[in-house]
């Protein structure tokens, strides 16, 4: 810092970790970590579209690739990113719109984004298990 | 909010921000994150709907106009999105020179990756 900066008082952020987690700021974290998590997966979807243009050969590659136990980990943590985001972006978007800010209707809605992404993923896991048996 | 204000009168007074973009990037990120909404929701739906299934039948899925031109729509929607949002975290967390370095990279590499899955989708529709 410069003499310059430190003559102006200027408003600071707080110091968060000093702070017990809370919902909130755990939530709030987590959006943000999950976008970036879904960066990379954005990568992993034009891969995919890229091989299956190249032919059945590269295609087979990366499908053996998501099929293995740590593709399916990968494409597991994916899902619940994309569903945690999908969540957390429609609370931002009630937000936006200036409905929710009330302590408890946060608190309500946290939980809701927990609980929904938690459920989603596992009801989209069951399912896809379901068709890939059945194909 | 609070009474002592940072911006310049004049500032103030045109409402563009310090910048003269602010406005534009957030509401496009709001654009593109409802667009998102119906978008993954379908891809995930058909993700699920194509779980075990090869390349032939997986071609013939994107090959559908419906599949393809949503398939089109969610990667600028995703790319659109990732490059705002990925603009904000470098923004937000990087101070040094590294800043300018990865803005750009986030930029280009956006735009290079919507490009290619783009017209890899275009390739199956059109190819096979």
């Amino acid at each position: 810092m410069t003499d310059h900066a430190t003559k102006r008082p200027r408003p600071l952020s707080p110091n968060i970790q000093v702070y017990r987690p809370q919902l909130t700021s755990v939530l709030s974290i987590g959006y943000r970590i999950s976008g970036v998590a879904l960066s990379i997966y954005a990568i992993g979807l034009v891969v995919w579209l890229l091989s299956a243009a190249a032919g059945p050969e590269a295609f087979a590659s990366v499908q053996g690739v998501l099929v293995s136990w740590v593709g399916q980990v990968v494409l597991f943590g994916g899902t619940f990113a994309l569903f945690w985001h999908l969540c957390g972006g429609i609370r931002h978007l009630f937000w936006d719109a200036g409905y929710g800010y009330e302590l408890r209707t946060i608190y309500a809605s946290g939980w809701a984004v927990v609980a929904a992404s938690l459920l989603l993923t596992l009801a989209a896991w069951a399912a896809s298990l379901i068709m890939a048996v059945d194909r | 909010m609070n009474k002592r204000s940072m911006r310049s009168p004049l500032s103030r007074a045109l409402g563009l921000g310090s910048a003269r973009e602010g406005v534009e990037h957030w509401w496009i990120q709001r654009v593109t994150a409802v667009a998102l909404v119906p978008l993954t929701l379908w891809f995930t739906g058909s993700t699920i709907l194509l779980a075990g299934a090869g390349h032939e039948a997986f071609v013939a899925w994107l090959r559908r106009p419906f599949s393809t031109v949503l398939m089109v729509l969610l990667l600028i929607a995703v790319f659109h999105h990732m490059a705002l949002g990925l603009q904000v975290m470098v923004e937000d967390y990087v101070h040094s020179a590294a800043k300018f370095a990865l803005l750009t990279a986030v930029r280009l590499g956006c735009f290079a990756l919507a490009a290619s899955g783009i017209l890899a989708t275009l390739r199956i529709a059109f190819v096979g």
